[in-house]
């Protein structure tokens, strides 16, 4: 296991840095000096130079690549072009909404999914099985920034069950805050939920043929048993690597729901950074939101060795 | 029992396709002309689906931004596949070779940007616009079709047929051309379809935060955004450009599923 671990994590490495480089590299092309961009058009030379020399913008593209990475993994993100704050509190403060909203958006898809899938896998064939695929291929082809405004109509301005937009801040309290978040955690998850019940019921029907589940009922093993003692671990394997993948959809679908609820999460400051060319914000939240799915496929590939035993074995 | 979705899909598709289409030579009202004495109209007998908050026709804003869904999303395909095949077929024809690696980390690198990350590093180079749209769904496009043409072109370089072709003296590039590319075109259909239903999805979410089409150019996904703001007094602005990518999305999923099901004999035969 050890060295299944050590592996990834040469890979896993190995990615960001290439990430970083490609972040680095395709946001430098950008014409224009940030310096005369904040300082305007009026701004004295002199000006501009010491402006560009306190950012750290008369260095070599190199220097400030190695500057930017190692500032990062210190958790020094950088100075904002147009705010003159450190990168890394704009972002600690915002990634208190983007993340926690990705990761309820998560749970709910599971909590949607795993009963749903293992429902029309049970019965398959039947009517509640065409209905829940009915069901999914909807949720795939729905938009979820749509849904979200379809339930921004419904829940909001017609029941005034929550509120329209908006985030009330953790201070307000944990509920108060999850509730701010449960309309546009709801929209994110809609889509993904209907994949991943896609999967799980797919997955589990594979494996419901298998010689083993044969040999479970056998042994007296009511279907029900058989299905949650045996079948469930054997089917995770797909259902892992899609909600692996899925928590990249979440992060950039949280980018654009946040902007239905006007959040103030990373979404909405990326956007702001473009509109404002403050571009080390840019790179450093694309880096992050790039960092944090690539640590989460390396999760997902350790949970594959944990599930199952012969990954382990086999490196 | 699936091949019936072919059906239903590739009437939803037929729909959206004739309505794109027509709308070159002919739209119900001019897209480009403001009639602000006219906005905000709810559907009826004139503007069978009402007006904008600046008067335009909706139905002829939906016909011409299904051409701009459509051409993002067939272009970025054709990104992904004009890329992507010839990628997964070179990993396949040299196995375990640098082009194997190539495409392994590049797939890795690439999964690790979701196509709206790379539509925002585009975007804040080089600013908005439908063509940065496509490209930023294109090259997430790539790995998709690398690894499935690698996928299939592995498994088919065993085969009997093919060995007849390497004892034949036939190289490698004319055995993948001549006899695997063939042989994986049904997967690469099916999968064209999956791509081009979520390239939809994606050019209306790309569309709707302002990085894709720009104005005046009519896009599902920035009609939606331009009816945010009056949810409240015209509901009607937000459905028909969400039903519209509903129905292609959907269209496209129920063709792709109903394809694989009748190009797959193996699992017509299971289902």
């Amino acid at each position: 296991m050890l060295r299944y671990l050590y592996r990834r994590l040469g890979s896993l490495a190995a990615t960001l840095l290439v990430a970083s480089l490609v972040v680095f590299v395709v946001i430098e092309v950008v014409p224009g000096d940030p310096a005369s961009y904040m300082l305007g058009l009026n701004a004295q030379p002199d000006t501009v130079a010491a402006l560009r020399s306190e950012l750290g913008l008369d260095q070599s593209k190199p220097a400030r690549y190695v500057q930017w990475v190692t500032g990062m993994l210190r958790g020094d993100f950088g100075q904002s072009y147009t705010y003159r704050t450190p990168v890394a509190d704009m972002v600690s403060d915002r990634l208190w909404i983007s993340l926690p909203l990705a990761l309820y958006a998560l749970v709910l898809s599971i909590v949607i999914a795993f009963p749903a899938g293992i429902w029309a896998a049970s019965r398959r064939g039947g009517a509640a099985d065409t209905t829940v695929m009915g069901f999914t291929q909807l949720g795939i082809a729905i938009p979820n920034f749509w849904f979200a405004m379809l339930l921004v109509l419904f829940f909001a301005i017609k029941l005034r069950w929550f509120s329209a937009g908006g985030f009330a801040g953790w201070d307000e309290g944990f509920f108060v805050a999850l509730k701010s978040l449960t309309l546009p955690a709801i929209a994110l998850a809609l889509p993904q939920a209907a994949i991943l019940t896609r999967v799980m019921r797919s997955s589990l029907l594979d494996v419901l043929g298998e010689d083993f589940m044969r040999t479970a009922r056998a042994k007296g093993l009511s279907r029900r048993q058989a299905l949650l003692r045996h079948a469930l671990r054997n089917a995770m394997i797909p259902v892992l690597t899609i909600i692996g993948l899925q928590f990249s959809f979440l992060i950039a679908g949280a980018i654009i729901i946040e902007n239905v609820f006007f959040l103030p999460g990373l979404g909405r400051l990326i956007f702001q950074s473009i509109a404002q060319r403050d571009l080390i914000v840019v790179e450093s939240v694309v880096m992050l939101l790039v960092f944090a799915v690539v640590v989460v496929t390396f999760i997902v590939d350790l949970a594959y060795a944990w599930v199952d035993p012969r990954l382990r074995r086999r490196s | 029992m699936r091949l019936k979705s072919i059906v239903p899909g590739a009437l939803l598709i037929t729909i959206v396709l004739v309505a794109a289409l027509l709308s070159y030579v002919w739209t119900p009202f001019d897209v480009a002309t403001l009639d602000i004495r006219n906005k905000l109209q709810t559907p009826n007998q004139v503007n069978w689906l009402g007006t904008d908050h600046l008067g335009r026709d909706i139905l002829s804003m939906l016909m011409v931004g299904a051409r701009t869904s459509i051409a993002v999303a067939l272009v970025a395909v054709g990104i992904g596949m004009g890329v992507g095949v010839p990628l997964g077929l070179i990993a396949a024809a040299k196995q375990s070779g640098w082009a194997d690696e190539l495409i392994m980390r590049g797939n890795d690198l690439v999964f690790a940007f979701p196509a709206l990350l790379i539509a925002i590093m585009i975007t804040a180079v080089f600013g908005a616009g439908a063509v940065n749209a496509i490209i930023a769904i294109g090259i997430f496009n790539i790995p998709v079709f690398a690894r499935l043409t690698r996928g299939a072109a592995l498994s088919l370089w065993t085969r009997e047929f093919v060995l007849a072709a390497r004892v034949a003296g036939k190289s490698g590039f004319r055995i993948s051309v001549e006899h695997l590319l063939p042989n994986i075109t049904n997967l690469l259909i099916v999968q064209g379809t999956i791509q081009f239903s979520l390239g939809i999805l994606a050019e209306a979410g790309l569309s709707y935060v302002g990085l894709g089409a720009q104005p005046p150019i009519p896009s599902w996904g920035r009609m939606l955004a331009d009816s945010q703001t009056l949810i409240t007094l015209a509901p009607h602005l937000a459905l028909f450009p969400g039903l519209a990518i509903v129905c292609t999305v959907l269209g496209l999923n129920l063709l792709g599923d109903g394809l694989r099901d009748w190009l797959d004999p193996r699992l017509r035969r299971e289902r």
